[in-house]
């Protein structure tokens, strides 16, 4: 053997070693990942779903983003739960009374309920778990959620104790919760992670890791059985639920996805029953091919753009942000640029909430022409001309569509108008920044998807208040409309204060909506029990293959029987509110 | 040797230490913080998550509370993976990234060493044309490229691989690590063609040939050893960067390895899984480049390390 060769040898087999050596270093939850052939016939019985980015958390106090929230609602189940289409009806309560000034809240668990342990789930297992999403050391994010219950707020602050909570076990399944107003949709955000019950003995015993595989216990319709971290997350039906014989999925996998041509190739491929969403560049391809497997729903969300009403050219200037309002072609926009089939929109609030009709302006009605004649009048009055033309930045965050919507606008402005806009494309974090700042920004874009269904989660990001008002809007009275109607309890006279509110503040248009979002994803014909729900909360436990031989014995989705909670006749009006919730963000 | 193995490894700790402390003040100089969403949050929330984090306290007492920590082998826990501490992301996403750079640097450095050489003996011919003109290609294709078309050929159409995904067996590993090493290949065949052709124009070549040694036996025994040497070094850094994973072909196949965290982490401002990646990263390069010296002398009797 040559000197040279032996060299060459003994990098080779250095190499190896250090493949062999990783080998070695398996973890066992690294297991078998998108198998086919063979196993294909095992995999029948595995729902498959793509979930975008890697969950942050599966602790339900810490948990923010939608990849997360998708999980949790498999894993546990809050004091009401939601229908396949999204209507909110008992989960773990099976009734409730409330009083009659609407501030006090007595649940009655259901006894049946069980953890994936075998033990029951109790009053006292729910005000552990509230108190300690509100305790400050636990740092939740969505705690914020919890402030219409008694002291929540001064808990957050570290100004009393967690067990000032307004929230007490009368007994072992009786649980009352003291509100400080009257919170309408407060039935809906019992079915928020932020609000679901941990198990105190497991929690404890886990310390820091509970949240793992063979630590966590949960209450819900699955339980967690593996955890590859940016692989997968799979669960296994809870054999104590208390509906476990309604559950015809036994294993459900959430694969983390977050590249979506990645996803669709997977689902060509076989290896996917559900994505989380499409490519948009493949939109005509996937209408052409595989139309039956393209699901559209409308979402609850709204896509707009905002005016800094602090600086020029916006400060105190109606006149030219009705003027750009007016001149940008909804239609068109839709029809042409993002193609998903989105909603035109004109009002903040999207449609689809129940008990309230989103207010559109006059001018919504007009023809197109009809609304750029209008555009150039304000325009003028404005005070700009063809001479004398509006320089405007405008400002969105990194992203394809972003991008494309951003150019179709300013072309329109351009071209109605003879706006000059200035495009900058700008990094998440520094767009969220400046546009807190309201220093730079001019125009810019964004987006909101409601975190329940329920018109106040948009009308409340323009509120004085609100952290969330990046457009320094402040009109008394949409102000005043709005808390008043958080104080009201007769939901007709509440739907007519937010909608005057919405009125009030189109009219003012410190944004321009531009569409409803819609979710898009692809979904194995193989795959029923599935509904449209405009929140995109699609509960595993309600899905069923086609093909099996053992069809589920009940019908998922709405059967009747979920439908009729026991409740005292003043709550009817709640429960019908199909208000629920979840954490997610706009599109980044 | 022995002495110089010692040094280097000394210098180590202060070119780690600079690393850190450029990486730490940088990351936090990025607008934005790792909790910040459109969503903004009530600032009593935001001073609850500060303080668990400490990142209410002054940034120098941060860095200094790091060092402490980073002495003890702990990176801390993540800020966007919350429930694990960037030692068990590390240690989960290292394996797979591992396997599959360390194979694609096996198929490269084998297949590019080959065709370098191979093309070298047939200096001009077709073949050498030929060869080289795929190695332009390999080198001039992105990656981002290549990819998509073999999952689309192979598992799409043909369905004979897996279009992504990661379990420890060979199927999911075939895609990426051709990918991967395809321009290292090309990358080591020019370096490798080149160098040979020098070395084959040397004069101890030529004395070896006059000693009527075949063909073979001069390129074997006096060629190869000389004309290794730049692919040698630049194995080292290449080395590094493969087996601390391709961001690209970890999103296009869907593998869980480490180099994501590099992007992720930094769009997340998860700054300890960043700075984590960065000092592990780092710590590898020293790691290889010493190696590579060391391997680099052995093979160059040219070469002495005081």
């Amino acid at each position: 053997m040559t000197f040279a060769c032996s060299k060459r040898i003994w990098l080779v087999m250095l190499l190896s070693v250090l493949v062999v050596a990783c080998g070695k270093s398996t973890d066992d939850d690294q297991a078998p990942l998108f198998s086919d052939g063979d196993e294909k016939a095992a995999n029948s019985l595995v729902l498959r779903r793509g979930n975008g980015e890697e969950p942050q958390t599966l602790d339900p106090h810490r948990a923010t983003g939608v990849p997360s929230a998708n999980i949790l609602r498999d894993l546990f189940e809050g004091l009401t739960t939601e229908t396949a289409d999204g209507n909110i009806i008992p989960g773990a309560a099976h009734r409730w009374n409330i009083s009659a000034d609407g501030l006090t809240y007595t649940f009655y668990l259901d006894p049946l309920g069980r953890w994936s342990n075998g033990d029951p789930v109790t009053a006292g297992d729910f005000v552990f778990s509230l108190r300690r999403s509100v305790t400050p050391e636990t740092a939740s994010v969505y705690a914020g959620m919890l402030a219409p219950i008694k002291n929540a707020t001064e808990i957050l602050a570290g100004k009393k104790m967690p067990s000032a909570l307004g929230v007490s076990a009368l007994e072992e399944f009786v649980l009352q919760i003291h509100l400080t107003s009257p919170t309408a949709y407060f039935l809906g955000m019992l079915n928020h992670s932020a609000t679901y019950p941990l198990h105190q003995a497991s929690l404890r015993a886990a310390k820091g890791s509970f949240s793992h595989p063979g630590q966590l216990v949960s209450n819900g319709a699955y339980q967690l059985t593996k955890w590859a971290v940016r692989s997968f997350i799979e669960l296994k039906k809870n054999p104590y639920y208390r509906d476990a014989d309604s559950v015809g999925i036994e294993t459900v996998r959430f694969y983390v996805l977050p590249d979506q041509s990645t996803e669709i190739k997977l689902f060509r491929s076989g290896a996917l029953d559900w994505t989380n969403d499409v490519p948009i560049g493949q939109y005509q391809w996937l209408l052409k091919n595989m139309a039956d497997e393209l699901v559209l729903s409308p979402w609850m969300g709204s896509y707009f753009l905002g005016f800094n009403l602090s600086r020029e050219p916006f400060r105190g200037n109606k006149a030219l942000r009705l003027a750009l309002a007016l001149a940008v072609d909804r239609d068109l926009l839709t029809e042409k640029v993002t193609r998903f089939g989105e909603q035109p929109a004109y009002a903040l609030v999207p449609p689809g909430s129940p008990n309230y009709t989103p207010q559109e302006p006059e001018w919504a009605s007009w023809t197109q022409a009809e609304r750029d004649i209008a555009a150039l009048e304000y325009y003028a009055q404005a005070g700009y001309s063809e001479e004398k033309p509006l320089v405007v930045e405008f400002r969105y965050n990194t992203s394809e569509n972003h991008k494309k919507v951003a150019l179709a606008v300013t072309s329109m402005w351009r071209q109605k108008l003879g706006v000059q806009s200035h495009l900058i494309n700008e990094e998440w974090k520094v767009f969220l920044q400046n546009r807190r700042h309201k220093v730079l920004t001019q125009v810019f874009r964004a987006g909101w998807i409601s975190d329940y269904n329920d018109p106040v989660s948009f009308l409340d990001l323009l509120t004085n208040i609100s952290g969330d008002n990046d457009f320094a809007y402040n009109n008394e009275d949409f102000n005043s409309l709005l808390l008043q109607a958080s104080q009201e309890r007769i939901p007709l006279r509440r739907r007519r204060l937010l909608q005057a509110a919405e009125a009030i503040m189109i009219a003012d248009q410190p944004l321009v909506p531009l569409y409803t979002y819609v979710t898009k994803r692809m979904v194995s014909q193989r795959l029923g029990g599935w509904q449209h729900n405009v929140m995109d909360h699609h509960y595993s436990r309600y899905m069923y293959f086609k093909n099996e031989e053992s069809e589920p014995e009940l019908e998922p989705g709405n059967s009747p029987a979920k439908l009729a909670p026991e409740t005292t006749a003043e709550t009817t009006a709640e429960t019908n509110e199909k208000t629920s919730q979840v954490a997610i963000s706009e599109d980044g | 040797m022995l002495n110089y193995s010692l040094r280097r490894l000394a210098w180590a700790f202060p070119t780690l230490l600079l690393l850190i402390t450029v990486a730490f003040f940088m990351i936090r100089v990025a607008p934005g913080g790792p909790f910040d969403s459109e969503k903004n949050l009530p600032p009593e929330i935001e001073q609850n998550l500060n303080a668990k984090y400490h990142l209410d306290e002054p940034l120098v007492q941060q860095y200094f509370r790091y060092l402490g920590q980073i002495l003890r082998f702990d990176f801390g826990p993540s800020f966007q993976y919350r429930d694990w501490t960037v030692n068990q992301l590390i240690a989960k996403g290292f394996p797979v990234s591992l396997s599959i750079g360390a194979l694609a640097m096996l198929l490269s450095f084998t297949l590019g060493i080959g065709i370098g050489t191979i093309a070298a003996l047939r200096q001009n011919s077709v073949l050498d044309h030929g060869l080289m003109g795929y190695a332009m290609l390999g080198i001039s294709i992105p990656n981002f490229v290549i990819a998509p078309l073999l999952i689309l050929v192979i598992s799409v159409y043909w369905g004979w691989l897996p279009s992504g995904g990661w379990e420890w067996n060979w199927r999911n590993m075939v895609l990426p690590v051709i990918t991967l090493a395809m321009p290292v290949t090309a990358y080591i065949a020019r370096l490798m063609r080149g160098s040979m052709i020098e070395v084959l124009h040397s004069d101890f070549i030529r004395t070896a040939r006059a000693k009527g040694l075949s063909e073979m036996t001069v390129i074997r025994r006096h060629a190869m050893k000389p004309a290794l040497l730049p692919v040698i070094s630049f194995m080292g850094p290449a080395l590094a960067g493969l087996i601390t994973g391709s961001v690209v072909i970890e999103k296009i196949f869907a593998i869980p390895g480490i180099g994501s965290f590099f992007v992720q982490g930094a769009m997340n401002r998860d700054y300890t899984l960043v700075m984590g990646v960065v000092i592990f990263y780092g710590a590898l390069i020293i790691l290889f480049n010493f190696l590579v010296d060391l391997i680099y002398a052995w093979l160059n009797p040219r070469v002495h390390y005081k």
